[in-house]
């Protein structure tokens, strides 16, 4: 096998609280291959958001070293999209500009930028809202819409951190069917964070299933279910079967027992 | 439809909203008519006011002979001169001490002090200072608009959302444009409820710095009008000073709402 895009070696991030320091992440070793669909999904405090910090560059681990094409990650760079759970949607910019952003910070010729945007807008169904400011959308449009500006400034991968926790269970359902749909027309690696069972296993060709206390990877599970996916498939014993399997290792955690005092 | 039953959906309601806001306009004219009649009654019935009537022909004379659009152009320039100055600086100092934390350390034990002492406290030692032309009073008025915007701009850019300067860092932006892109803009409300606590506090001031200090202006108009016992020249400057005040609030407020129109809860 190629080098994988990325990969994580020994990671550990332990944040300084009182005497006793919390071990977010303690050494968490995982491989992503190009164009590949990982999953993490984790009870709170397993230091999934962390890790994905870690991968975007806006973190730095206390251990061990993250490696983007081989190369190790130091801070932000254009070739890793993230989309936050909050939209992060500068609020004073309509669509467009929003997803202009990026492009404008690389310094990209003005009709080419407006091709791009306007390509990725109607990517995500966004066109008749080009000019919207942020407030007049809904929630899910608002994540389309940062799905569209991550995209626009062309990464090789996409982390997303529970990119739809805030959304209603009917438009999560939607969005996820989007998002493989995009994602089916425009391959990129993505590592999607998030604490919804389903959601995991109906995205991702792999779910990393992490556990707490201290951080680490509890189980990798390879969902072998063909795309495209849609909602038949959601509803099929095997998806049920998988389901089951990844609900069991997230719910019934083996707690390690810290010293006693 | 006066009564809107509980299950009305929000279309129902919309129209009630003009007919309230009318209702309000014609309550506020009604209670300034009520206003003025009471003045009137109080003066006719022996208390020592000058009538509406006379202030107004106190009104129309100084008009005629200019010295109201003197005075008030002497105040103006000043307020307007003073708070021009301070809500730049203000601006400038909030965002460094905003954006570095040495430069918060440095400004922040003066800006706390200074801030206890009302403007006019300073007029003394200013007045002493800077003699008696336009700098003392620009500079009091300059220190009220400036004390009062720096702390909120300062606030602005410190609470300027985590998420979206890690959004602008992701999608490759530098430290400056991340200043120039994410941090003004993102902090504009900020800066705008502090050139409007600003501006009344320039206001204040200045007319309290032409009373005791100064050859023109409405503050200085009803300084020499007391000495004479002229109480509709008084009146005059009560008047001018409120209305310009509430005017120049007015128009700071709509350029605020323009400027700000994206935000999401209003």
């Amino acid at each position: 096998m190629s080098t994988p895009k990325i990969s994580v070696r020994d990671v550990q991030k332990i944040f300084p609280v009182g005497k006793e320091p919390f071990v977010a992440l303690g050494g968490v070793s995982l491989d992503i291959g190009d164009n590949e669909f990982v999953t993490v999904v984790g009870p709170s405090g397993c230091g999934k958001s962390t890790l994905l910090n870690i991968l975007a560059g806006l973190e730095q681990p206390t251990g061990g070293t993250a490696l983007v094409d081989g190369k190790p990650v130091t801070g932000p760079g254009p070739e890793r999209g993230v989309i936050f759970q909050q939209y992060a949607l500068f609020p004073w910019l309509t669509v467009r500009e929003n997803v202009e952003f990026g492009m404008r910070t690389a310094k990209v010729p003005k009709g080419e930028r407006r091709e791009r945007a306007e390509h990725f807008i109607r990517l995500v169904g966004l066109e008749q809202f080009a000019d919207a400011l942020p407030k007049t959308l809904s929630g899910g449009m608002k994540q389309r819409c940062a799905i569209a500006r991550a995209y626009a400034v062309n990464p090789s991968i996409l982390l997303m951190d529970e990119p739809f926790g805030a959304l209603d269970a009917l438009t999560r359902v939607r969005l996820q069917e989007q998002l493989l749909e995009t994602w089916s027309k425009e391959r990129r690696t993505v590592m999607f964070i998030t604490h919804d069972v389903d959601e995991a296993v109906f995205l991702a060709n792999r779910v990393v299933v992490m556990a707490a206390r201290p951080g680490r990877i509890a189980e990798i599970i390879d969902v072998d279910l063909p795309y495209p996916r849609d909602e038949d498939m959601r509803l099929s014993p095997e998806f049920g079967a998988l389901r089951n399997r990844v609900w069991h290792a997230v719910y019934h955690q083996r707690q390690i027992k810290e010293p006693a005092k | 439809m006066a009564v809107t039953s509980a299950g009305a959906t929000r279309a129902d309601n919309a129209p009630a909203r003009p007919r309230k806001n009318r209702t309000f306009l014609v309550l506020n004219i009604i209670s300034i008519v009520a206003g003025i009649a009471i003045w009137w009654g109080l003066s006719l019935a022996g208390l020592q006011f000058p009538t509406p009537a006379e202030v107004v022909s106190a009104a129309w004379k100084m008009i005629q002979d200019g010295t109201l659009a003197t005075d008030v152009g002497a105040s103006l320039g000043r307020v307007l001169a003073g708070f021009a100055l301070g809500s730049v600086a203000a601006v400038i100092v909030g965002f460094v001490m905003g954006w570095y934390t040495v430069a918060r350390g440095l400004f922040e034990p003066w800006i706390q002090f200074f801030r206890t002492i009302p403007p006019l406290a300073m007029l003394p030692l200013v007045l002493v200072l800077m003699g008696i032309g336009e700098s003392p009073k620009i500079f009091v008025i300059f220190l009220a608009a400036f004390l009062s915007c720096v702390i909120s701009t300062y606030q602005g850019v410190v609470n300027v959302d985590k998420t979206l300067i890690n959004a602008a860092r992701v999608l490759g932006a530098s430290d400056g444009t991340i200043f120039g892109r994410v941090v003004v803009p993102a902090s504009t409300p900020f800066i705008l409820v502090g050139m409007r606590v600003g501006l009344g506090s320039a206001w204040g001031t200045l007319v309290a710095a032409e009373l005791l200090a100064a050859q023109a202006g409405l503050g200085h108009r009803m300084q020499s009008a007391q000495l004479y016992y002229d109480l509709p020249t008084i009146f005059v400057g009560i008047i001018a000073i409120g209305v310009l005040g509430l005017i120049m609030d007015r128009l700071l407020m709509i350029a605020g709402n323009k400027l700000t129109a994206w935000q999401e809860n209003r």
